[in-house]
Formats: structure tokens, C-alpha cells, sequence
């Protein structure tokens, strides 16, 4: 698992490559963690375009960071999951809570309008 | 099953052979005939009844033994079963509910996935020997799905 991270303003966009599974999550729960706090972020987008498995362990990690960042009234969005990924995101529901979106562009121009 | 070709391979119980154990049994599943959307699947299954295993049924000890044993049968079926000699589960039923999780940190998701992209799922469970998962399903022949 790689991870590349981007800052504009108070948005964190997160960037992975690999397989998101126990052997990362808590790796990943850390760095995620510390630069939400590092940039006071309020939005998190989850760029998942490179990702090519994500199994209970990874949904947990993600589900857990939006349960951060929306206890600061923030928001979170996930980024351009491929077919596999996006169904196990559907099927745990987690599509319910945090936007999937295409890619990135489509979240800054969404929320830009949103106004937030 | 009428067994055409079977794998068994037994590790340590780290978490860097999760995707060992399921890239080896997606590898394996490739003799079948199916779409690479079911070996996805499949690794899917395979990754989170080997993490149960080092996440519940050892504690997160990593030097601890899981034997995962992989069948393919004649019938175009494949059957994966994952054995720890961990601490076992207590009560099965409600282990395997939905959103069930002993851990407050997770998501109890794993049942429902194996579920979901499995034909059958049976636990074997003694508390303090270990568990058994065993999962199965048959892929479609050919011949059913032409004509
Ligand atoms: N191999 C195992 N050994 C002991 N307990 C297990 C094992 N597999 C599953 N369990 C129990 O079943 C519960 C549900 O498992 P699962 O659906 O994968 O959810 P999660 O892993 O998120 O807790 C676990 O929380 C645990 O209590
Ligand atoms: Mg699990």
C-alpha cells in the first residue's frame, strides 16, 4: 500500500495504491489520523482509483475516519472505487454515509456548490 | 464433492499472510471456470476468514497456525476451508449475524460477505480448540449457461 497525500485549504485528499486489508489498515487509521489533525482538514476525499482490494478490515478504516471527521462537522467523500471495491462498499452500506463519486474534480466542484 | 484437484498450505498467523493465503487461493480458483469478478470475490472470502482467525481466534498472535485447504470438484464447485486452533466461538448464530462484532472497532462484516458471495457457509466451532470455516459454491458450466 502506498499513500500520497495533498493538501488544498482544509481539504485532505488521500490518494492509495494496493490492497487495503489488516495488514495496512492500522497504518493507514494513523497517517490518516495525524494529518486530519495537522491540517484541521474538514474534508477528506478517499481517492480509492488505484485500489484493487479492500476487504472489512479497509471498510473499517474507512468507516472510522468518517465517523472522525463528521464529530467536527466535517465531510467526507470517497473517490473513483473500481467495480469490485464499489460493491462491497454498496453491499456494507457505507455508500449511505459517504458520497461515491467519480473522481476528485467532481467532489471539489460538488462542494464548492454545496457551499461548504 | 467428487474432488478433481485440492491445495493445502498452512502459515503463521501475521497479518502479511492475509494476502498471501488469498492470492494463493485465487491462483488455485483459476482452474475453475469463472469470471475474474468471482475470483475477486473469492479472495474476498478467503481474506476475511483468515483475518478472523488472527484477529479473533488468536488475539492478533502472529506466530500462530492456520491451515486453509482449497477443492475444486469435477462439478465446476469450489471449496475453501479455513481452520484456526484458536480460542472458538462461544455462540455461532450470533457471531454470524449482521453488524455482529465482539470487536467495538468493527464493522461484524465478514459473515456477511462470505454469505453474500459464497453458496454455503458452515462454521465449526469449539470454544478453546478453535474454528472451522468452511465455504462453498458452485460456478455455472458452460454447457448450463450456453444455449
Ligand atoms: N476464527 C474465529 N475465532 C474466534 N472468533 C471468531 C472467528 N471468526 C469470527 N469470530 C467471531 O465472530 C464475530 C463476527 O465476525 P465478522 O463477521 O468477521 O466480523 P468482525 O471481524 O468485524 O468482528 C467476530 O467479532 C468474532 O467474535
Ligand atoms: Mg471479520
Amino acid at each position: 500500500m502506498n499513500i500520497d497525500c495533498k493538501n488544498i485549504y482544509d481539504t485532505l485528499i488521500i490518494r492509495l495504491t494496493g490492497e487495503l486489508d489488516l495488514l495496512v489498515s492500522e497504518k493507514l487509521r494513523e497517517f490518516i489520523d495525524i494529518k486530519i489533525k495537522e491540517n484541521q482538514s474538514r474534508v477528506l476525499i478517499l481517492n480509492l482509483e488505484k485500489v484493487s482490494f479492500v476487504d472489512s478490515s479497509g471498510l473499517g478504516v474507512i468507516i472510522g475516519r468518517y465517523k472522525k471527521i463528521s464529530a467536527q462537522k466535517g465531510k467526507m467523500y470517497i473517490a473513483g472505487a473500481q467495480p469490485m471495491v464499489e460493491q462491497i462498499l454498496v453491499l456494507s452500506g457505507i455508500n449511505k454515509l459517504i458520497p461515491l463519486c467519480g473522481n476528485e474534480q467532481e467532489i471539489i466542484k460538488n462542494y464548492r456548490e454545496d457551499g461548504v | 464433492m467428487n474432488v478433481k484437484n485440492y491445495v493445502r498450505f498452512e502459515f503463521f498467523s501475521c497479518p502479511e499472510n492475509v494476502s498471501f493465503a488469498r492470492s494463493s487461493v485465487g491462483a488455485f480458483a483459476a482452474q475453475l471456470s469463472c469470471t475474474l469478478n468471482d475470483i475477486e470475490e473469492i479472495k474476498l472470502v478467503v481474506s476475511e476468514a483468515v483475518s478472523n482467525s488472527i484477529i479473533h481466534g488468536y488475539d492478533n498472535r502472529p506466530n500462530e497456525k492456520i491451515m486453509v485447504t482449497v477443492s475444486i470438484g469435477y462439478d465446476n464447485s469450489l471449496e475453501i476451508a479455513v481452520e484456526d486452533f484458536g480460542k472458538g466461538i462461544e455462540d455461532v448464530e450470533q457471531a454470524m449475524e449482521p453488524a455482529f462484532s465482539s470487536d467495538a472497532t468493527r464493522m461484524g462484516m465478514g459473515f456477511t460477505f462470505m454469505k453474500s458471495f459464497m453458496d454455503t457457509v458452515n462454521v465449526i466451532s469449539e470454544v478453546d480448540k478453535g474454528t472451522t470455516v468452511r465455504l462453498e459454491r458452485r460456478f455455472a458450466l458452460a454447457s448450463e449457461t450456453d444455449a
